[in-house]
């Protein structure tokens, strides 16, 4: 392989730097109509336009130079940076649980790369011991790197071979199993996972962060603690996301992977439990139960991993005016479950049943959750919901509609028979339905009220 | 050596050894025998009405109450050589907690890197671009947003933003050339409430605030072309009224080195009047340090196998009547003997006026160890906290040798660790260089220890922003309407023969061209429009409690009155703290407030021979010039603002043989 000089430079800025023979990674001088620039050359985001080159300067900030008042260049060294995260043995610590973290890409481990500002991931035991030496103190730590994509881009069969892994893992006797994740799609695998893999003896907890662990204030070093902790050291074995409870570095929570949502495009606290309270709560000196009920941790290996998708389904998100052709374009198309997020207690707009009708009659497996997120689905109170419920969908009661589309998805993987698949929607296996909303778990506080200021200011956020 | 040994002979042998003269006796000689060499980064608030990376309003600050409090830890992240930088691992040692406290009105969640940067404020973009100019630098084609790692928690995202400008730029002082590095524009930080022990607690109104940092060259080679210079920038930022005034809007960091010293920065310096004293001191201390460094290589022997020898002491046990050991009981705190090989002399060897090497220990212990102070006592103070026999039994435990140092540490048992490799780290530190760091700077001049300075690998790209590119049609535009040049003024002033002592308070306020127009508007004397800025405003300023409303432009509109009512412009100085306290007061019910009455000059004149003949009986010491100061004062009032005084005096004079 010829090796590029020019990283990311491409049109005219490709040209001035051939034309001068100036390489990337060269320390240059650059005469301009704006005056002299010295610096290194660096390479050049590809996104960005031809018309600047990047240059380095002896303080250590980046600038930009115009091509277009560039009038002389001249090449006076040349130095290539080689970034490498340091690797340091992950000590074993005898009587500490064996912990196995499992990799799917995203930026809970990363550094960055500080001349170009790329992005590499710290993954391999000893590169995560060099960013968070702390995880030594609390497990025997191993890795494995499943995929690297991000968040976004998992889907149906990265669940499957997560699944599969973890039950090799199980059997293999691991205490306790961490994924690293992208946050935007967490609770979408949380809910997979929990569908996939049941009767786990030991946690599996899913963890990402919010800010790259390049910052100094990232979040990634305590959730990975809390991780670690959770998974080793905790009593809950079940599908667990461990992310920040408040904005600060306090405490981490536990939530089921079926009743958590992402809720905040940019906080640090982004996951909340969704109609009920979280499982627990973790610091590094250990979980703290907040739900009387879970499933312990055992001794046995009795997993039940169950991987199973079909894809052929989708969530509609009602709005107002909805024309029939949306529902009918999935139906042309093959789709075999709809999960609809409908309004208020779960309803949509008339000109739409014919479509539903139809879907029904196809065989479509159609499923209604509400938008308002908290709340259970009553299509009994109002003429639409019992119009709707003749013509065939079903209530999901106080699933979410993220979780009702994995889960349909994940029961369509195993039948198409009717009944079947709704006997499998509506019994719960880790509170994607829940028989009964606690007072305490609708708590959307508004700011403003003295009584909600009073609380803000006493505790932190 | 040791029976004779006296810590203050010590103390005031060791400075008139390294030659430290006080400032006001230095001369350019002095400087040049120690090498002298300091440059600055001059920090100025920009006037924009938005922060600088969020929609907050920039200028608006909080007093003690706040809505929230958040909590974050700093991690230090690695180099890009796979190495930790010197700051970060010791701000990680500090494991401090740090607490932003948040007010609504002047944060959102982008202060506590809860939610990615917006687009950069154009409002600053353009200032920052326009002073860039007038500074001579060279102004980047893109800008490109970088993070400087910051971790002792002053910005809660563990970095600041900012952007270089322009690089390679030059000012002209009076006297010489100094050229600067570069201009950047970058976020304010956090102001400090608190740093107590482990915690540390910070108020985030001024964070996010636009900022410019200008960086010269070391090249200044005395403290009053530093003042100087810093002067200059701050007045070259100011001349184009587009950056903040008053308390903290314009901050400098000082930096400063001796001949075969280290850079050393002195942070956050408030006011330039500081500025000679402080970098006159830290240039002796480097000096000084080279000194100790040179005695260590005669009293210890073998360096690289120094140690210190660590006898723990049982605190409850412990007899004393020295207070802050006897308070420390109870607390679970430890307390420890250490003995210093070879550093008998070291310890009370001078460092700054009324500081030794000793402080140097100390301060590292509050700041690294953190521990609150009185946190040590030693063997050569002064005045010592403790008995001869109570030395006497320590050395004894530590079995030191005649020629060795002894210090005494106590703190809370968490942070003994540290506090051991503290002291250990600086003695150490003492046998081959002046440690690289910034210090905190104090009014009388001295400067004590904040971080160790950072290093240049703490910057890397912002991946949450686009690079902006500048092109020429827009900085041509931004260069048209600059302000005249701070040196051009300068001499301008001094053409127009504007007393010296009112430079620097014209120039502070921006207020040349005002000066400018007055003079050329109601055809008055530069020279005294100056003044009454430079002298009588200024007094005013002092004396009288400025309202929000006043404007320096209602000089102008006071001189205007006053020469179309024809009256004298003196009575402009007794007017002036009026309009000062009251800008909205007409001028006409001023004069009535004054009691001023418009009394034709022959009217005044007339009363003379009657005053002259009123002197004589009234007064025992009877001189000529007594008798014309009588009159004068008896007629001041009246003449105030209807005859000049010197026609006054002369019409006096006629009447008075």
């Amino acid at each position: 392989m010829t090796e590029d000089f020019f990283q990311g430079y491409k049109g005219s800025a490709l040209e001035v730097l051939k034309k001068f023979n100036v390489r990337v990674w060269s320390q240059a001088t650059i005469e301009t109509t704006r005056g002299l620039f010295k610096g290194s050359i660096l390479p050049r985001a590809e996104n960005n336009d031809d018309q600047h080159i990047v240059l380095k300067i002896a303080s250590g900030y980046n600038v930009g130079i115009d091509i277009s008042t560039i009038l002389k260049m001249e090449e006076t060294g040349y130095k290539k940076a080689v970034y490498k995260i340091p690797e340091k043995e992950f000590p074993f610590t005898p009587g500490f649980p064996k912990v196995k973290l499992l990799g799917t890409g995203g930026t809970i481990a990363s550094r960055l790369d500080y001349r170009t500002g790329a992005v590499i991931p710290a993954f391999t035991p000893g590169e995560l011991y060099g960013a968070v030496p702390e995880l030594a103190d609390i497990c025997n730590l191993s890795t494995e790197k499943l995929f690297a994509v991000f968040s976004e881009n998992m889907g149906p069969e990265q669940y499957k071979k997560l699944a599969i892994a973890i039950g090799q893992e199980i059997e293999n006797g691991i205490d306790g199993i961490i994924i690293g994740h992208g946050t935007d799609t967490l609770h979408h695998t949380g809910a997979a996972l929990t569908f996939m893999v049941q009767n786990s003896p030991v946690p599996i907890i899913l963890v990402g962060s919010q800010r790259s662990s390049d910052r100094p204030s990232s979040d990634a070093a305590l959730n990975l603690m809390h991780a670690a902790t959770a998974a080793g050291h905790g009593d809950i074995a079940e599908v667990l996301i461990s992310m920040f409870g408040p904005t600060s570095d306090e405490y981490g929570m536990l939530h089921r992977g079926t009743r958590v949502r992402k809720m905040h495009s940019s906080y640090r606290s982004t996951f909340r439990t969704i109609g009920d309270i979280p499982v627990a709560t973790v610091t590094r000196n250990g979980v703290v139960p907040l739900k009387k009920e879970y499933n312990h941790r055992r001794k046995d290996r009795n997993v039940k991993i169950m991987p199973f998708f079909d894809d052929r389904v989708a969530i509609v998100y009602y709005y107002p005016n909805m024309k029939p052709d949306i529902i009918d374009s999935l139906v042309d198309n093959g789709y075999k479950g709809i999960v609809i997020a409908g309004t208020g207690l779960g309803h949509v707009n008339k000109p739409i049943y014919p479509s539903i009708e139809r879907a029904a009659r196809e065989g479509v497996h159609i499923y209604m959750t509400v938008q308002t997120l908290w709340g259970y689905v009553h299509m009994f109170v109002y003429d639409t919901g019992r119009d709707l419920m003749a013509k065939g969908i079903i209530p999901a009661e106080n699933m979410l509609p993220e979780v009702a589309y994995i889960k349909l998805g994940w029961a369509l993987g195993q039948t198409h028979d009717r009944e079947e698949v709704r006997r499998i929607m509506l019994t719960p296996v880790n509170d994607e339905i829940t028989p009964r909303e606690p007072y305490n778990g609708y708590l959307v506080y508004q700011g403003g009220v003295k009584e909600v200021e009073d609380f803000i200011r006493r505790f932190h956020k | 050596m040791s029976k004779s040994f006296d810590p203050r002979t010590n103390y005031e042998a060791t400075r008139k050894a390294i030659g430290y003269v006080p400032r006001k006796e230095a001369t350019q000689a002095d400087y040049d025998r120690i090498g002298f060499m300091s440059g600055l980064e001059v920090h100025q608030q920009l006037l924009t009405k938005e922060k600088l990376f969020c929609r907050c309003p920039a200028g608006i600050y909080q007093g003690e109450e706040y809505d929230a409090e958040v909590i974050r830890h700093m991690r230090p992240t690695l180099s890009e050589l796979g190495e930790y930088d010197g700051t970060a691992l010791m701000e990680f040692k500090t494991r401090k907690e740090i607490v932003y406290r948040i007010k609504n009105e002047t944060a959102c969640t982008y202060e506590v890197d809860d939610t990615p940067p917006f687009k950069m404020d154009r409002e600053a973009l353009d200032i920052a671009i326009q002073i860039s100019l007038m500074a001579k630098l060279n102004i980047v084609g893109e800008v490109h947003i970088t993070r400087k790692q910051y971790l002792d928690g002053s910005i809660p995202t563990g970095f600041q933003r900012t952007a270089i400008i322009g690089v390679e730029g030059e000012i002209y002082l009076k006297h010489k050339k100094v050229r600067l590095i570069q201009l950047s524009l970058e976020e304010d930080s956090c102001r400090e409430i608190s740093d107590i022990g482990h915690i540390r607690v910070y108020k985030t109104d001024r964070l996010g605030m636009p900022l410019i940092e200008t960086v010269t060259y070391p090249d200044c080679v005395n403290p009053e072309e530093v003042r100087e210079a810093c002067n200059y920038i701050r007045f070259l930022a100011r001349s184009t009224g587009k950056v903040r005034v008053g308390i903290g809007a314009a901050r400098q960091d000082v930096n400063v080195s001796c001949r075969g010293g280290t850079r050393v920065e002195i942070k956050g310096v408030a006011h330039t009047k500081w500025i000679p004293e402080l970098t006159h001191n830290e240039c002796f201390r480097q000096w000084a340090l080279l000194h100790i460094r040179d005695l260590l290589a005669k009293q210890v022997k073998h360096q690289d196998s120094w140690k210190m020898q660590i006898h723990e002491l049982d605190l409850p046990s412990f007899k004393t009547s020295y207070a802050p050991i006897k308070n420390a009981r109870g607390k679970g705190h430890f307390l420890l003997a250490i003995n210093l090989p070879g550093f008998q002399g070291i310890l009370s060897h001078f460092t700054q006026p009324g500081k030794m090497f000793a402080d140097e220990l100390t301060d590292r212990l509050k700041v690294i160890a953190c521990i609150e102070k009185p946190n040590m006592t030693h063997s050569e103070e002064i005045d010592s906290c403790l008995s001869k026999t109570e030395w006497n039994r320590i050395r004894n435990a530590l079995q030191a040798e005649p020629g060795d140092a002894q210090v005494l540490i106590w703190g809370p048992s968490d942070d003994r660790k540290t506090a051991m490799e503290t002291i250990d780290e600086r003695c150490r530190m003492a046998f081959t260089l002046v440690p690289n760091e910034t210090r905190k700077s104090f009014e009388d001049g001295t400067t004590i220890f904040e971080r160790v300075l950072p290093g240049a690998d703490r910057m890397y790209p912002d991946t949450d922003s686009q690079p902006i590119p500048l092109d020429n049609t827009h900085i041509e535009n931004l260069g048209k309407d600059l302000p005249g040049e701070v040196i051009e003024r300068y001499h301008q002033m001094k053409k127009w023969d504007i007393p010296e002592d009112t430079y620097t308070y014209i120039f502070r306020n921006n207020l040349f061209l005002l000066i400018d127009k007055i003079s050329n508007e109601l055809a008055m004397e530069p020279r005294f429009v100056g003044a009454f800025f430079g002298h009588t405003l200024k007094h005013v300023e002092g004396t009288y409690q400025r309202s929000k409303e006043f404007r320096y432009e209602q000089v102008l509109e006071l001189f205007r009155f006053l020469k179309e009512k024809g009256i004298d412009l003196r009575l402009a100085g007794k007017i002036i703290p009026v309009v000062y306290e009251h800008p909205k007061m007409d001028f006409e019910s001023i004069l009535t407030m004054l009691k001023f009455k418009k009394i034709q000059p022959e009217v005044i004149k007339s009363a003379i021979p009657f005053l002259v003949q009123k002197y004589t009986p009234l007064r025992r010491l009877s001189t000529h010039e007594d008798k014309i100061n009588w009159i004068m004062g008896q007629l001041n009032k009246s003449a105030l603002g209807n005859i000049s005084l010197a026609m006054l005096k002369s019409e006096i004079e006629k009447n008075v043989s």
